[in-house]
């Protein structure tokens, strides 16, 4: 059992030291009088994908947010590699970002740049010493990862949302980074295009051994990208575990996402 | 009720101004400087700005030197009609309705840019890139604006003289080289320097203007489109105002 109000009771904790990408602790987080975030706690291992799961306007989007330092949380602490990123001044911070990848809920693409300028763009930022025969090589290989190097010079409004979806993907891999957070990936896709991004989700974890938080609701995409799963449920971790432990479950507020 | 609220509300967004143009100083003037990214401001700022000052300074000449000649032919004072169009134009109408242009041009523009990108989390992404959103996005474009309106004046101003120069010709006949030697001697370097100086002053509050409004500008397309709305109306004020206050400056200064 990982806390004590754990649900999924039978679950053994999988914390190791010295092995986890992130740890979350007591992260308490308000707008107002709104609380968002109330002692939450979650440990993400190297190389592992955990989906946080939690229905829309539980915090889950707040969470990934002060993890890379979009939002200040009011107390509690958020290590990545060991560095707690509520303490990090504003350089520090853009150090550790270049380990994080993010991938936004509505793709985020310089809609005034072409999906190569997007893509380049945080290459010509942080990797000073490559020339341009390196970042065309760069650019293709991302864009060969996502299926889509044919659209290497096209602009974002002549993608599809799938497309935008995957190159998005691509610009999020770009720099190698260690960790991938995925705000609600497969939202507003049909099943099809949203089982191809889940599926590339698993695919790019596998190849570049990344540690992955996944905001989701779509258990379709819990199902196929997740080796552990937490649930967000007023502020705080509600329970833990593997999705066929949540499947099992017989929590009322578990079984509901099942429904 | 309403007015003090307005009063707080006026108070707390010229608060938040300054503390955006206290933000461009300590942050956007640090290195490393965005030097491509401004120079592509540049272009679009000031170069794709041209043809629009140019044309409105034309018209804005031509305008101004036939409806002045009237005036002048009842006093029996035509042949000071360069004279008095090359003082208007250099010292005040030039700089001020270019700055004006200019404001409904490039500060709406910034405004609906930065607000577009702000709502799609573009300026969000720029930030989890490990890229300051402010240097690259809002430093750009202020240094652009500060630097490019000065530029467009002086230019709006030759193009507004030869607007003139076609003016007096259509009633008379005044040489191309007599226009221009008239209108050059009796412009001062009095008249030129406070007008060019506060042109840069202009150009920094458009473009700091335009960056905070869509900078700051609220989610959704509404606030986009009151973000692009805003910045047009409070950058022209604040081009008034600065006029007015360089006016009093350079007359306690005994410039003019």
């Amino acid at each position: 059992m990982e806390t004590a109000s754990n649900p999924l009771s039978d679950i053994s904790p999988e914390h190791k030291p010295g092995t986890a990408a992130i740890i979350i602790e007591n992260l308490c987080k308000r707008f107002g009088d709104h609380i968002v975030l109330q002692d939450f706690g979650l440990t993400v291992q190297r190389e592992q994908n955990v989906v946080v799961l939690g229905k829309s306007g539980s915090g889950k989007s707040v969470l990934i947010k002060c993890i890379i330092g979009l939002l200040r949380p009011d107390s509690g602490t958020i290590r990545v590699f060991g560095e707690d990123v509520t303490k990090l001044d504003h350089d520090a911070l853009d150090k550790i970002r270049v380990k994080i990848g993010f991938l936004f809920q509505g793709n985020a693409l310089y809609d005034s740049m072409t999906v190569r300028e997007n893509l380049e763009f945080p290459l010509r930022r942080h990797w000073f010493d490559h020339s341009q025969k390196e970042v065309d090589a760069l650019v293709i290989e991302a864009l060969e990862n996502v299926g889509l190097a044919h659209t290497v010079d096209l602009m974002p409004e002549e993608l599809s949302g799938g497309m935008l979806k995957r190159v998005a993907l691509a610009r999020t891999m770009i720099l190698k980074p260690e960790v991938i957070l995925y705000d609600e990936p497969t939202t507003g896709l049909d099943p099809v295009t949203a089982r191809e991004i889940d599926n590339l989700i698993v695919k790019l974890q596998r190849k570049y051994h990344t540690s992955s938080i996944i905001i989701t609701h779509d258990m379709n995409c819990v199902r196929n990208t997740a080796d552990r799963v937490a649930l967000l449920l007023d502020g705080h971790c509600y329970a833990q575990g593997t999705y066929a432990d949540f499947e099992r479950s017989a929590d009322k507020k578990i079984k509901q996402f099942f429904e | 009720m309403a007015f003090t609220t307005n009063i707080k509300t006026f108070f707390g967004e010229t608060g938040n101004i300054a503390g955006f143009t206290g933000r461009f100083f300590s942050t956007g003037l640090k290195p490393r400087f965005e030097f491509r990214e401004l120079l592509n401001q540049c272009y679009i700022i000031g170069y794709k700005s041209l043809p629009l000052i140019g044309l409105t300074g034309f018209i804005m000449g031509l305008v101004l030197t036939m409806q002045l000649r009237p005036s002048l032919v009842d006093y029996g004072v035509e042949s000071q009609l360069p004279v008095m169009v090359g003082i208007a134009i250099v010292r005040e109408i030039g700089p001020v309705i270019t700055a004006l242009i200019f404001a409904g041009k490039i500060a709406s523009s910034i405004g609906a840019e930065l607000g577009s990108m702000k709502v799609t989390e573009q300026i969000d992404a720029m930030e989890v890139s490990g890229t300051n959103p402010f240097k690259y996005l809002v430093a750009t474009r202020v240094m652009a604006t500060t630097l490019m309106l000065p530029v467009l004046t002086v230019m709006g101003d030759a193009i507004s003289l030869f607007g003139a120069y076609i003016g007096v010709n259509i009633r008379s006949v005044t040489s191309f080289h007599l226009f221009f030697t008239q209108v050059f001697h009796s412009l001062e370097f009095s008249d030129a320097l406070p007008a060019f100086v506060k042109t840069f002053f202009f150009g920094f509050a458009v473009g700091m203007i335009g960056s905070y409004k869509g900078y700051t500008s609220s989610k959704g397309t509404r606030g986009v489109g009151s973000a692009a709305n805003s910045a047009v109306v409070l950058s022209s004020v604040v081009i008034f105002i600065i006029d007015l206050l360089a006016v009093q400056l350079t007359d306690l200064l005994g410039l003019n």
